[in-house]
């Protein structure tokens, strides 16, 4: 069993890793042609970085948009991070200190990160709008992140695992030196499923945590009178001798 | 057109239910073959349209940093679902910008993405049959480009991008809009989007001198293609003979005059509009502005002034320098271009305007921003000028300024539900069930501040609201001009003064710093 998820999670992170940075690789090589950013912008790179971090950090635009969303993607978000963060625990050893510091938080994360799905779920099924625009993808993915959630809180309070022994694993993962990995149900779901998400990253909507740094409304500066703005196959493609 | 109903005014704006297929009816009417031809494109649908089509779709997600990220980034979150004007007037679902976008979205994941091309069940990826294309021909002119969206989107996904990219390749496979293809068609061949040649431009500037000093005893000139002119005013041709623009034109003239500014239009170049930023067109875009920086250098001048139209704006202030610059002949104390608000802005800021407010003192005055200004560009040198620079200006020659709901005004307006190439009858309907939301926040201030008339800075806006504001029970000459309410408000020096020369060296002031990038 330790050797299936072992390969299973190895080639999840390649598919994960690779994926992404072949999205990565073709947003920034793909050129914006034209000055595009919703206004009002910022006119220097400093401001534009720190639009980003409103936007990475506060889900700025989404606030404006709507309060519900917004505080179910953040419950959401923030508590998919706070665990994420919990979870280095398995990875490090000897923990690092500021991991264990957020070890509790971590445990209530858990909780934000489900009530967040819940209620975006929630909006998905009773809001008309957004019950017409989802598709079965959509609640897939919903469904994905919900059971990663619960079977992760299910080994905390229901049926615990042995951490000891997972532990070891997944520091046999890092150094290429396989363990056995505790044979428990919700352990292997969750392991699977987290594998899955891995796989299905690059190839979903999931895409949006690269894309939001390349959408040029929002990384562009607002300043085409002062600079010009050429894309590569522009600079080719307009020339001053040309005219009409 | 089929027939439809005004909507009454409810009091506030209303996020309707959903009601699939309302106004799968509304398509405008397809561009003839000859208008086509002339920019270029097929007739007609042409045989292989499917392959050409994606061959086409290819090649813009390759050349658009923008689409290829729109197409894969969108959540489905929803935040877009109650934000289009369009989908708040008629309650068809595929007017929620995420819906619109999905008309096309779907037909990226089937032919461009890996579960797309084999899961095509689980993400909603479809086939480009001539139901679909049926459906982005009706559905992606229902958008007027306005970018609402794009601000409350959480990854900033701009509808107008798609709808421009989706007419692009329609174009490319024969399906054109008549209005936008016909249009563009006059202005590669005469310059402007009436068709309105050399001469007749000159009478009507002619008959406009005319009546100014029939007004006011002064005789304001409008020159045409005078070589050697400091400024070259582009304005959108309906500022030479619809109502209400013509009385801005007069107020960019009176500005001129009493400012001491030699300028001049240019019969070549006698359009700022742009349709083809409306059909996702660069080349045809660009060609459109290489017209107005030949008029430049032809006739020799020193800076360029754009007048009252929201997308021309965006075109000239973000496109320009791209598409037809470097504009290194123009005098680089100025901003290459400069809004007609920035210089009269300016001219008002040292005091060389003067007013008399009381002449405006019948009205009570609302400001309505046109999107492609507030969310497509900027005036002055801080973000926001754009709202702040027309404010100010009714603010100097009005008294009375009321504004609207916060959450209608600014980077949250509501378009005109004219704009981004439906501004034609055969589209009538949607035109007027878009409007509603800015009926609704105009009727507001109406009811609670006794606001009489609203003033824009767009000329597709001002024909827009003087076609349905009527409709709505308001009257079709309460959409007026910012330049309008100048033009009503400003002192100009008698006749005899007018012919003194202005030395050109100290009658503008140059901008303050903006080598900050």
């Amino acid at each position: 069993m330790a050797t299936v998820f072992a390969i299973l999670l190895y080639t999840a992170t390649a598919v994960l890793v690779v994926g992404i940075t072949l999205k990565i690789r073709q947003y920034s090589k793909t050129p914006a042609p034209l000055k595009i950013p919703t206004t009002p912008a910022p006119t220097t790179s400093g401001g534009v970085v720190f639009r980003m971090i409103r936007e990475v950090a506060f889900f700025e635009s989404l606030f404006k948009a709507s309060k519900w969303t917004w505080l179910f993607g953040y419950l959401f978000h923030a508590g998919l991070l706070l665990v994420l963060l919990r979870h280095l625990r398995y990875f490090t050893n000897p923990v690092w200190d500021w991991v264990v510091l957020i070890q509790p938080f971590g445990i209530y994360a858990g909780f934000a990160m489900v009530i967040g799905l819940a209620g975006l779920w929630g909006r998905r099924l009773l809001v008309d709008r957004v019950r017409y625009i989802s598709g079965p993808s959509d609640h897939l993915m919903l469904a994905l992140l919900a059971a990663i959630g619960l079977s992760g809180l299910g080994m905390k309070y229901l049926a615990s695992t042995d951490i000891i022994q997972l532990k070891a694993f997944a520091l046999g993962l890092l150094r290429f030196d396989w363990q056995p990995l505790p044979e428990h149900p919700l352990l292997l779901l969750h392991l699977g499923l987290v594998a899955t998400l891995l796989i299905v990253f690059p190839f979903s909507k999931l895409l949006h945590a690269p894309g939001v740094f390349f959408s040029p409304t929002r990384n562009q500066v607002d300043n085409p009178r002062e600079k010009r703005h050429l894309a590569a196959w522009q600079k080719a493609a307009v020339s001053r001798s040309g005219g009409d | 057109m089929a027939d439809f109903d005004t909507p009454t005014l409810k009091g506030f704006i209303e996020t309707p239910r959903v009601k699939p297929g309302v106004m799968a009816h509304s398509k405008p009417y397809a561009a003839a073959p000859e208008h086509q031809a002339a920019l270029g494109f097929p007739g007609e649908l042409v045989d292989d349209w499917q392959d050409k089509a994606i061959d086409k779709f290819g090649d813009l997600l390759g050349k658009s940093r923008a689409l290829q990220v729109y197409m894969d980034s969108c959540v489905k979150c929803g935040a877009c679902t109650d934000k289009c004007h369009y989908f708040l007037g008629t309650g068809d679902p595929k007017n929620m910008p995420v819906a619109r976008q999905d008309l096309m979205r779907k037909v990226y994941r089937r032919y461009f993405t890996f579960t797309g091309k084999y899961m095509p069940w689980l993400v909603g990826a479809e086939d480009l049959t001539k139901e679909v294309l049926d459906d982005w021909y009706s559905y992606f002119h229902q958008c007027s480009q306005c970018r609402r969206c794009s601000v409350y989107c959480p990854y900033g996904i701009d509808t107008a991008e798609i709808s421009m990219a989706a007419r692009e390749i329609m174009d490319h496979v024969g399906k054109g809009q008549k209005y936008c293809n016909e249009i563009i068609g006059k202005v590669h061949d005469i310059g402007n989007n009436l068709g309105l040649p050399e001469k007749a431009l000159r009478a009507t500037l002619e008959d406009l001198e005319e009546e100014i000093e029939e007004d006011t005893g002064v005789a304001v000139r409008l020159p045409l293609n005078e070589a050697g002119a400091d400024v070259l005013l582009i304005t959108p041709s309906a500022d030479f003979f619809a109502e209400p623009h013509v009385d801005g034109l007069i107020g960019y003239a009176k500005v001129f005059h009493a400012s001491g500014t030699s300028w001049t239009l240019s019969s070549y170049a006698s359009e700022a509009a742009n349709f083809a930023m409306f059909i996702g067109s660069t080349e045809q875009m660009t060609e459109i502005c290489e017209r107005i920086r030949k008029a430049a250098e032809d006739l020799g001048v020193k800076r360029i002034v754009v007048g009252e139209c929201g997308h021309a704006w965006r075109v000239a202030y973000n496109f320009w320098n791209t598409l037809a610059g470097p504009f290194d002949f123009l005098d680089p104390n100025y901003p290459v271009p400069q809004h007609i608000c920035e210089f009269t802005h300016d001219l008002i800021q040292e005091g060389r305007l003067k007013f008399d407010k009381s002449e405006n003192d019948h009205m009570t005055v609302t400001f309505h921003d046109s999107c492609n200004v507030a969310r497509a560009s900027r005036m002055g040198e801080e973000p926001g000028g754009q709202f702040r620079y027309p404010r100010e200006i009714i603010k100097a020659v009005c008294n009375n300024f009321v504004d609207m709901a916060a959450d209608t005004i600014h980077e949250n307006t509501f378009c005109c539900g004219g704009g981004g190439g439906l501004l034609t009858d055969d589209l009538m309907e949607i035109r007027v069930k878009g409007a509603q939301p800015r009926m609704e926040a105009l009727n507001r201030v109406v009811e609670d501040h006794g606001v009489t008339h609203m003033a824009a800075i767009c000329a597709i806006c001002k024909t827009q609201f003087s076609k349905v504001m009527p409709m709505y029970g308001f009257g079709m000459d309460k959409i007026v001009g910012v330049h309008q309410l100048l033009s009503n408000a400003i002192i100009l020096d008698s006749g005899d003064q007018e012919e003194q020369e202005t030395d050109p060296e100290i009658s503008d002031t140059p901008r303050e710093g903006t080598e900050n990038e």
